[in-house]
């Protein structure tokens, strides 16, 4: 006999049916047809249009742009993590609260709010353009938008991972002599090492898969845009197989995030994190 | 031989609670801000990368809407043009449909959503792991790579679904309002499930074999038990889906055809307004996206602090 609190088999099957449609249709079918499509000229023309110039210059630019924003976000959550969960402190609350922000809004405002400010019409334009520097449409500017999209992604896993574990080990080791540095690389660093890790990759994925914030702020200089916006260039200009090719190396990376990222979640190395944007 | 002292025989008899109370009110407060070295450091490098990275650029957006320049020479002019901007018939129309569009793939995510967590929460079926760690896949997956895959699958001349349903009933996805659908759908899938999945995990079995003795049959308890236990994550995960697919733009671009009035969201017509140097127009709709922004995050607050009085009360 079945029992009260279990669903008829038929009701069973049907739910499991829409569930596995769903996720066949919307997420295993687009990961093949990428995989296909990226492979459909053969092997040989897939490492060629990936080493082709543009691929090669944007596939550059990303890492580059990885490279400075991920460390600065990573100092700055656990700085942030250190400061809110150590120390009682007058507007914590709205700190954590302003931390979040770059979660909710559009990444096209994440571009925006540059280009308002370093743009030609913006509050900085002119004066840079008489000083000749160049933020809008080069580096500094696709790192400064790619910064405020990733912003929070660290600080957000450390709080509550530093909140649940706590003060008393840090109090512990400073009665024992240890300063500052020797406490928080001896003490409290090896606590939080694979929460910094889980940050470290989500806010990597989302740097070099960014496609709003720096699309504003990029422009369409064909040598200063980064991967996502190459495969849109390239799919204007009908280059699909080229296009395939660049996202295949960018799904590549997010299987690869999502497995380091499930990885320590089910080891509960790190807090799970609904919310990834 | 164990003897102790007086005074500290003394100190011991006081509860740790009288201790505390007897410090004078500073010397608490000094003692739990300042035993851990770096408040300072931390802090101030939190609040000085805050305000370049975040604050100061947001403040830049709104002040934009206000400040005279050479084109609008007074703040009645700058005013003015803003809010022609943002209740231009063009900017109306994308509201339209980027908000009437999110709204409607958040509910597909909360029905779709809602099955999925109740499926991998309640029963067990092969690959069930791998259907649970596909869930994030949009999450993981950069939103061009995700447009560009489902604009292949969806477009009439793409060689999958969409050639088959143009075909067979001429039906057209890509291109069109439908194809924005699903992308919107696509991206926010993942916030209702992994809402749902540990207030499902926490619903006790008991309330409903009381139910069940009670005399209600499988439907009604889940209408009259289940449900409203699980209501308030299940909004959340919606307005969450929604909030994400309003600002959403990466996968828009290659699915949509960007017709102005007909497939323009509004993302796209504030890169438009930049393209045009009208920074002052871009900066209206960017406040109208904020300010929209800004009522979702507060609804979720609202229903999250409901839901937990909720579970407080039961």
């Amino acid at each position: 006999m079945r029992r009260a609190t279990s669903d008829h088999w038929l009701m069973r099957c049907l739910l499991i049916a829409i569930t596995g449609a769903f996720i066949l249709f919307f997420l295993i079918f687009p990961v093949a047809v990428i995989l296909v499509e990226a492979l459909r000229n053969g092997i040989g023309f897939y490492f060629s249009s990936l080493t082709a110039h543009h691929s090669q210059t944007a596939i550059r630019l990303t890492l580059l742009v990885a490279l400075a924003v991920v460390p600065l976000n990573t100092i700055f959550g656990v700085c942030a993590a250190w400061a809110v969960t150590h120390f009682q402190f007058r507007g914590k609350a709205l700190l954590i609260s302003l931390i979040e922000i770059p979660l909710w809004v559009s990444p096209v405002i994440g571009g925006l709010v540059f280009a308002l400010i370093f743009g030609q019409k913006g509050w900085l334009g002119p004066w840079l353009t008489a000083h000749n520097i160049q933020i809008l449409f080069a580096y500094p500017g696709i790192v400064l938008a790619t910064a405020f999209v990733t912003f929070p992604f660290v600080a957000r896993g450390l709080i509550p991972l530093m909140q649940s574990q706590g003060s008393a080990e840090e109090e512990a080791a400073l009665t024992l002599g240890a300063n500052g540095w020797q406490l928080f690389w001896r003490v409290s660093f090896p606590k939080i090492k694979w929460g910094v890790l889980h940050g470290m990759i989500l806010c990597n994925a989302r740097a070099m898969g960014e496609f709003g914030a720096v699309s504003v702020v990029a422009g369409s200089v064909d040598d200063r845009i980064t991967m996502p916006l190459q495969i849109e260039q390239y799919y204007l200009n009908f280059s699909l197989p080229q296009a395939f090719a660049l996202a295949s190396l960018l799904l590549l990376l997010s299987v690869i995030t999502l497995a380091i990222k499930i990885a320590l979640e089910w080891r509960k190395l790190a807090p799970v994190i609904t919310r990834l944007h | 031989m164990n003897a102790v002292s007086p005074i500290v025989e003394r100190r011991y008899r006081q509860t740790p609670l009288e201790t505390v109370q007897k410090q004078p009110q500073i010397f608490r407060r000094i003692s739990r801000k300042h035993i851990l070295p770096g408040f300072h450091l931390t802090l101030g490098f939190t609040i000085f990368y805050l305000s370049t990275i975040v604050l100061i650029p947001l403040a830049a957006l709104v002040l934009k809407t206000v400040t005279p320049t050479a084109d609008f020479p007074s703040i009645y002019h700058v005013i003015g043009h803003v809010v022609r901007v943002a209740f231009d018939l063009r900017s109306l129309d994308s509201y339209r449909l980027s908000f009437g569009l999110s709204f409607v793939a958040a509910l597909l995510d909360g029905f779709f959503g809602f099955i999925a967590a109740w499926a991998l929460i309640r029963y067990s079926f092969p690959g069930k792991k791998i259907v649970d760690a596909m869930v994030d896949l949009p999450f993981a997956m950069p939103t061009s790579v995700a447009g560009l895959a489902l604009t292949q699958v969806f477009s009439t001349n793409g060689g999958y679904i969409g050639q088959v349903l143009d075909e067979w009933f001429g039906w057209k996805i890509a291109y069109t309002v439908w194809g924005i659908l699903i992308a919107l759908t696509f991206i926010g899938f993942p916030f209702v499930v992994r809402t749902l999945q540990p207030v499902m995990a926490d619903l006790a079995v008991e309330v409903e074999e009381a139910a069940a003795c009670l005399g209600a049959n499988r439907w009604q308890t889940f209408c009259r038990v289940i449900f409203p236990a699980v209501s308030p994550a299940l909004l959340t995960g919606i307005m969450l889906a929604f909030g994400r697919a309003v600002g959403e733009y990466g996968s828009i671009v290659f699915i949509s055809s960007m017709i102005p009035y007909l497939t323009e969201i509004t993302p796209q017509l504030i890169i438009i307004k930049l393209e045009e140097f009208d920074y002052v127009g871009a900066a209206g709709l960017g406040l109208v996206m904020l300010l929209m922004s800004f009522f979702i995050v507060a609804s979720v607050n609202l229903l999250q602090h409901l839901a937990t009085r909720h579970r407080r009360v039961a």
